[in-house]
């Protein structure tokens, strides 16, 4: 499942970090984060997506603290 | 500004006034070392304590190198050697970089959304009792009953139920085309209603509708990332190591070897470090293509991702569908060919009238040709199955149509072998002469392959019209090559070959109306879907929608292309170059650290500003 989320990141190379930590989490299929847009993508696992999204919104907030997500 | 750069602005400023402070402080009186590092924190931690802290985070979650990490080993590196000055003003000029560069993206952010004003803020829904009651758009059922009045937008797909009025589509596709629209019309979400009232009945949900699955596209386009765009991503996470490593070498290797001298090579190296901040790059690159894809917007070439542009900017090849594409699909009258002594006017108006009782579209685009005739001027129309009609017009029996006809009554005509339809006339057993109907060129399609000619794009044809018509128009309009004849499935083989025989580094382009030609529009490189204006088909199928049928707009969508390339080229080169040679000056002690401050957020600047350079329409509109 794919699926769009508003954010919150400050800057560009934030949106990289955050991007790269979604990717490795287990499940993950895809993972973009827009700075421009404000935006992330997420493409994981169906059955797991809620808890996939969990896992992302953490490792995000872990490597970012300013991150924000419109659920 | 937003709340965030406000609460920054004014810590720069307070920061600012603290260190001109601790400046005069300093010089009126003296104080030992401790003294003077007291005096000088204190603006250093009111700029500065987010950075430190974000360094700290970063080396506690394994992501040491960032620009944080640069700022903070290069601010606290040079008050440890005793330069609380610049340890101060390197951090200040950082955060004013920052401030500028937060600016900058808010405002290219803000003039891409008023470039796609097309958003309706609420949408008039009529109540049982008649009344009318402002909503959210999103709240409007299928089927509901909304009112538009002038100047507003239409907020969702649906049809006139009542009222008429003129339509402004330039919102969607950048050029001003008004169309009229009655009763029974279907109306398309995002256009201006400019003069009546109507009342439309919704026939989609907003989210469904044109104007939602637009702006869904445009916002996420930057989701898809051009292959420059994930390098550079790439680059900055090795390069900043490499650059710590050789400051590391600088601040080392030096001394070691020449023996002493150590807080001379330690502050170089340290200023290597404020010169090597990737920032410029990180954020210009991302900007340049979001501008990109916002301005090729503004003139209704909605492009699905920075990819596409990137790819866009070096197609080698451009194949077209005909019907529909370059030609209006639409059939006209397009030469009339009376026999010797018969004049042009009377043969064409004489097979107009003996067709005007028919509905066939060649009738129509015969009528069309002459207007203002008189139908009751012909009579006793009589229609034969696949061969044309026999009527009396001002009392003469005259035929009009194909071939067959002709033979059947044992006419002798003049056979007219050209491509499209031919209707042939004859008037009391004599031949009038022939009417070639065929389908018309759009205005701008000579001009469209011509733009693309000159600029170095091979042009070909793929159509299922038969081989003499699909000549005859490639001849006309320039295009290099033709392939006719073939069916929905042999032009995804033509396309294939296509593929095949290009060089490696040119992408083939595909352009078609995005309906009957979806597997073809895949299979190339890039597929640009034409006409997409209420066509969800297509918006869905292509990598590039045009939403009106203008194939001017692929020409123009190139050249977008490559300008956008061009500045993420410049601001590459650009950026890595001054950072080179101030890398070089800093190593040899020519630059110090304030050189190297400025070097960093002056670069930045200019790649920012070189960056909203993409946002200009007017600019690639004009050429």
């Amino acid at each position: 499942m794919q699926k769009k989320f508003k954010i919150e990141v400050d800057c560009a190379n934030c949106a990289a970090k955050i991007e790269t930590a979604v990717r490795n989490i287990p499940g993950v299929r895809n993972a973009s984060v827009s700075f421009m847009a404000q935006k992330m993508l997420l493409d994981a696992d169906d059955e797991r997506f809620q808890d996939i999204l969990q896992q992302a919104v953490r490792a995000a907030k872990k490597v970012e603290p300013d991150f924000e997500i419109e659920l | 500004m937003t709340k965030k750069q406000k609460k920054t602005l004014r810590r720069i400023l307070l920061a600012a006034a603290l260190t001109l402070c601790a400046a005069l402080l300093l010089s009126a009186v003296s104080l030992p070392w401790y003294g003077q590092l007291a005096v000088w924190l204190v603006p250093y931690l009111v700029i500065g304590y987010d950075v430190l802290y974000k360094a700290l985070l970063g080396i506690k979650n394994g992501e040491v190198f960032d620009e944080n990490f640069l700022m903070a080993v290069a601010t606290v590196g040079a008050m440890a050697c005793g330069e609380y000055g610049e340890g101060v003003a390197v951090m200040l000029f950082y955060q004013v970089g920052e401030l500028f560069q937060s600016y900058a993206v808010g405002k290219s952010r803000r003039s891409i959304s008023e470039l796609m004003d097309i958003r309706p803020d609420s949408a008039n829904l009529e109540q049982a009792d008649g009344s009318v009651q402002a909503v959210d758009p999103d709240e409007v059922p299928v089927g509901a009953v909304i009112v538009v009045r002038p100047g507003e937008k239409v907020p969702i797909d649906g049809v006139v139920a009542s009222g008429e009025s003129t339509l402004n589509t330039a919102a969607l596709t950048g050029e001003s085309r008004p169309r009229a629209v009655r009763p029974g019309d279907g109306v398309i979400s995002g256009c201006v209603n400019e003069d009546g009232l109507l009342r439309i009945t919704t026939t989609k949900l907003y989210g469904e509708s044109t104007v939602a699955k637009i702006l869904d596209l445009v916002e996420n386009s930057s989701l898809k990332k051009a292959k420059v765009e994930n390098f550079i991503t790439k680059f900055a996470r090795w390069y900043t190591p490499a650059v710590c490593l050789a400051a590391l070498v600088l601040a080392l290797l030096p001394p070691l070897v020449l023996g002493g001298g150590w807080g001379v090579w330690v502050l170089r190296a340290l200023t290597f470090l404020v010169i090597s901040c990737p920032c410029a790059l990180v954020i210009s690159i991302p900007l340049t293509f979001f501008g990109g894809i916002g301005g090729a917007s503004r003139c209704g070439i909605l492009v699905k991702g920075g990819n596409y542009l990137e790819a866009l900017a070096h197609t080698g090849v451009a194949a077209f569908d005909k019907t529909g594409t370059l030609t209006r699909g639409v059939f006209e009258v397009t030469r009339v060919s009376p026999a010797p002594g018969v004049d042009r006017d009377d043969l064409l108006q004489t097979a107009a009238l003996a067709e005007s009782y028919s509905s066939h579209p060649i009738s129509k685009s015969l009528r069309e040709a002459c207007p203002g005739l008189d139908a009751r001027r012909a009579s006793d129309a009589q229609e034969i199955a696949g061969q044309g009609v026999r009527a009396l017009v001002d009392g003469r029996t005259v035929l009009a149509g194909n071939a067959r006809l002709m033979e059947a009554e044992h006419i002798a005509y003049t056979p007219d072998e050209d491509g499209g339809s031919v209707v042939y006339v004859a008037r009391d057993g004599a031949f009038l002469g022939s009417i070639l109907i065929s389908d018309e060129e759009k205005p701008t399609a000579r001009a469209a392959v011509q733009d693309l000619r000159a600029q170095g794009v091979r042009t070909v044809m793929l159509t299922g019209d038969s081989p003499a018509v699909a000549q005859q128009v490639a001849g006309r309009l320039g295009i290099d090559e033709v392939h006719a004849g073939l069916l929905p499935a042999d032009k995804v083989r033509q396309v294939e070959t296509l593929l095949a025989q290009k060089p490696a580094d040119a992408m083939l382009a595909f352009a078609g109306d995005g309906i009957n030609d979806a597997p073809v529009l895949m299979r190339a490189d890039i597929g640009i879907a034409m006409g997409a204006l209420g066509s969800d088909a297509a918006i869905e199928a292509a990598d590039v929608v045009l939403m009106d049928d203008d194939p001017a707009k692929i020409g123009l969508a190139m050249r977008v292309a490559r300008k956008c390339m061009r500045i993420v080229y410049q601001n590459i080169v650009f950026a890595l170059g001054i950072k080179a040679l101030f890398l070089i000056l800093s190593a040899v002690g020519v630059a110090n650290m304030w050189w190297a401050v400025f070097a960093d957020v002056g670069v930045m600047v200019l790649a920012v500003l070189n960056a909203t350079r993409m946002l200009n329409v007017r600019a690639y509109q004009k050429q």
